[in-house]
């Protein structure tokens, strides 16, 4: 049995919009155990980034997490003090985020950097602190570490800046590890390197892994489960296998099935008409059905709710929980 | 696409030859060119009327340059460019305006190509104002409202401005605005790369009905080698200013023949879940294209390298349906010999 590194429950974040408050995040569930990858997947405006950064409290403002419940590493996230909080960020759990650059210091040397996120959370010697770093930095594979730890970000490459985040993030140690689109912004032989790396440190240190993309070939090289949201809420989770080899959700099926390198050559692909509404503008009852080749009478009116199918993949759909009762 | 094109219909549209555009990085006092960008450095091909060349390459290897030389939005140091039997780049400025209607340019950034202050309708007539299409304003406003038709934008909200609408409505809006001056070629640089992809499944749709309608050609620039499998009938891939392999896009996928170019589709997430892809088989960054690495240009990050490769740039030798710039293709290096007996 391992240990549950993660656990959301009930999750709803609020920003005020036109008329009171809306849920950007309503009700969402995760939870990961260790050494394990989820990837929470949807498309943009869809609340996936939302989620993440609830998770460690850092929801910008006006926006702030209505209710729920987070434990991660067994601390009850949301009813910790501040000073507890900061050290649960870095220890606890780290982020990285899609542009290294917005999250780097430009006038401190990336080694800098990294020193100040070990020396933050452990009392070690600067000298101690250093050798520390240049581990790190030969760890994520940044090649000439003893040299590279004294450059300034702009001084490195894209590849070699996520590099550095990914550094930073692990210098604490942190039992879980949330990346948000870390390779979007990536060229995609970069973009295998960093794949690389993180399924390394997971099967290595039994790190957690939350990873947030939009992308279905990424989530299928990284993640052991996966959970596709839709307009503010979790619609079908389950295991790799079986979210993209057997979708249940109309809402999965149809991404699935709109990837060009799916589609046979120069047929028409399917599309998912319509846009994705945004938040605040959420359709009543199942908020797909709009867009959905399969809505019938109570999709419009009635919230579906979770039907549980096998091995733990479940997906929140009138037509799914009718044919599985049939 | 357009398969049941017999031969003769085929004649390239567009010959590019020996195309060369550097940038000059500029130094001291006098602001003299002290190195150049090798943005675009002899690159050659053509495209035939009718069908959709993909030019892939990852950021910085020159194919967004590629684009904007053809249309002179930046100016090439050398080489030809012939489309339509002329000549661009041999031609005054002036004499360009005429062209530039038979050769449209759709952008990733539909915002930044959309002018916030103008009406949907007035973005998509000003074209053909310009170019003298259409008898006066209640002609091309038809003219805009079938347009819009065609892609799928309500006519109803042609005078709504271009915030007012999603990201895919947006580039819809750009390519009715490219396509109301009658094009014959369109380059699409990084067209759809920006939409989720549930909407841009609808824009490719919408691609590949008009290409069929109207027998467009189409030169997609592109980073997603998805999209490029899904639409291409040829494919270039480039690196550090070069075409290193172009082919026909089934053989090119099924066999492809420079290093570069297995490494490049050996990185793509598989989306096959009873398969993952290998580890990166690449390592490394690209180098700079104002140094490049003399010899093969992707020689320092080749896991085929050979002496040669160091010191003298390959040729590009012929290959089932194109060429590849690798010795590994040259039929007369005994390394390629080895490599295929072995």
């Amino acid at each position: 049995m391992s240990e549950r590194v993660l656990e959301a429950e009930g999750l709803v974040v609020t920003f005020p919009g036109d008329a009171g408050r809306t849920a950007v995040v309503d009700h969402v569930d995760l939870a990961i155990d260790a050494g394990e990858a989820l990837a929470l997947v949807g498309e943009s405006g869809c609340g996936k980034s939302m989620t993440a950064l609830s998770l460690l409290r850092l929801v910008p403002k006006p926006g702030r997490i209505e209710a729920g419940h987070i434990e991660i590493a067994g601390q009850d996230v949301l009813a910790l003090p501040i000073p507890a909080l900061r050290s649960l960020r870095g220890r606890g759990a780290a982020m990285i985020f899609q542009e290294p650059m917005t999250s780097l210091n430009p006038v401190l040397t990336v080694g800098a950097q990294v020193v100040e996120a070990i020396r933050l959370h452990e009392r070690v010697g600067a000298g101690e602190a250093r050798r520390r770093a240049a581990n790190l930095f030969a760890r994520v594979g940044i090649p000439d570490p003893d040299a590279r730890i004294d450059a300034y970000p702009h001084q490195l490459s894209g590849g070699m800046k996520q590099r550095a985040m990914i550094a930073i993030a692990l210098a604490a140690r942190p039992k879980l590890l949330i990346a948000d689109e870390p390779t979007t912004a990536l060229d995609v032989t970069i973009q295998a390197q960093i794949l690389d790396l993180l399924r390394d440190l997971r099967h290595d240190s039994g790190m957690a892994l939350l990873l947030i993309t939009h992308d279905l070939g990424i989530v299928n090289e990284v993640a052991d489960r996966v959970a596709v949201m839709y307009a503010g809420q979790l619609v079908e989770t389950g295991s790799r296998e079986l979210v993209l080899g057997a979708a249940r959700h109309p809402y999965t099926q149809g991404l699935l099935r709109s990837i060009p390198a799916l589609a046979p050559r120069g047929a028409r692909l399917t599309e998912i008409p319509g846009s994705v509404p945004s938040a605040g503008a959420w359709p009543s009852g199942c908020r797909f059905h709009p867009r959905c080749p399969r809505a019938f009478e109570p999709c419009p009116r009635i919230d579906p709710g979770w039907t549980e199918l096998r091995a733990g993949q479940r997906a929140r759909c009138h037509a799914v929980a009718n044919e599985e009762a049939s | 696409m357009s398969a049941a094109a017999t031969r003769a219909d085929v004649a390239p549209i567009l010959q590019v030859e020996g195309l060369r555009t550097w940038f000059p990085v500029r130094a001291g006092v006098l602001q003299r060119p002290a190195a150049w960008v090798r943005a675009v450095d002899d690159v050659s091909f053509e495209i035939e009327s009718g069908r959709t060349l993909a030019l892939v390459g990852e950021s910085g290897c020159g194919k967004t340059t590629v684009g904007r030389s053809l249309l002179r939005l930046v100016e090439p140091q050398a080489g030809r460019v012939v489309f339509e039997g002329q000549d661009l780049l041999a031609l005054p400025r002036a004499a360009l305006r005429p062209l530039r209607r038979r050769l449209q340019i759709v952008f990733q950034d539909p915002m930044a190509s959309l002018d916030p202050r103008m009406r949907v309708r007035d973005l998509v007539a000003e074209g053909m104002q310009v170019h003298g299409i259409g008898a006066d304003e209640t002609e091309r406003t038809e003219r805009v409202a079938q347009l819009l038709a065609r892609v799928q934008i309500d006519a109803r909200h042609m005078a709504r401005y271009a915030h007012e609408f999603s990201g895919g409505q947006r580039q819809r809006i750009c390519i009715a605005r490219a396509l109301a001056v009658e094009p014959r070629l369109l380059v699409c640089d990084e067209a759809t790369s920006a939409l989720d992809v549930s909407i841009q499944s609808q824009v490719l749709n919408l691609l590949r009905d008009l290409q069929q309608e109207l027998g467009l050609t189409y030169l997609f620039i592109t980073h997603d080698l998805g999209v490029v499998r899904y639409l291409a009938d040829r494919v270039a891939v480039m690196y550090l200013g070069q075409i290193v392999e172009q082919g026909e896009t089934e053989e090119l996928f099924r066999a492809p023949q420079h290093p570069y170019t297995q490494a490049l589709l050996a990185a793509v997430p598989s989306l096959d879940p009873a398969r993952r892809s290998a580890a990166a088989v690449v390592r490394g960054d690209v180098p700079s294209p104002a140094a490049p690495p003399p010899g093969c240009r992707f020689h320092t990050r080749c896991p085929r390298v050979f002496d040669r490769c160091r010191v003298e740039p390959p040729a590009a030798f012929a290959t089932p349906t194109g060429e590849s710039r690798c010795f590994l293709s040259d039929p007369t290096e005994p390394r390629a010999r080895q490599e295929r007996a072995s």
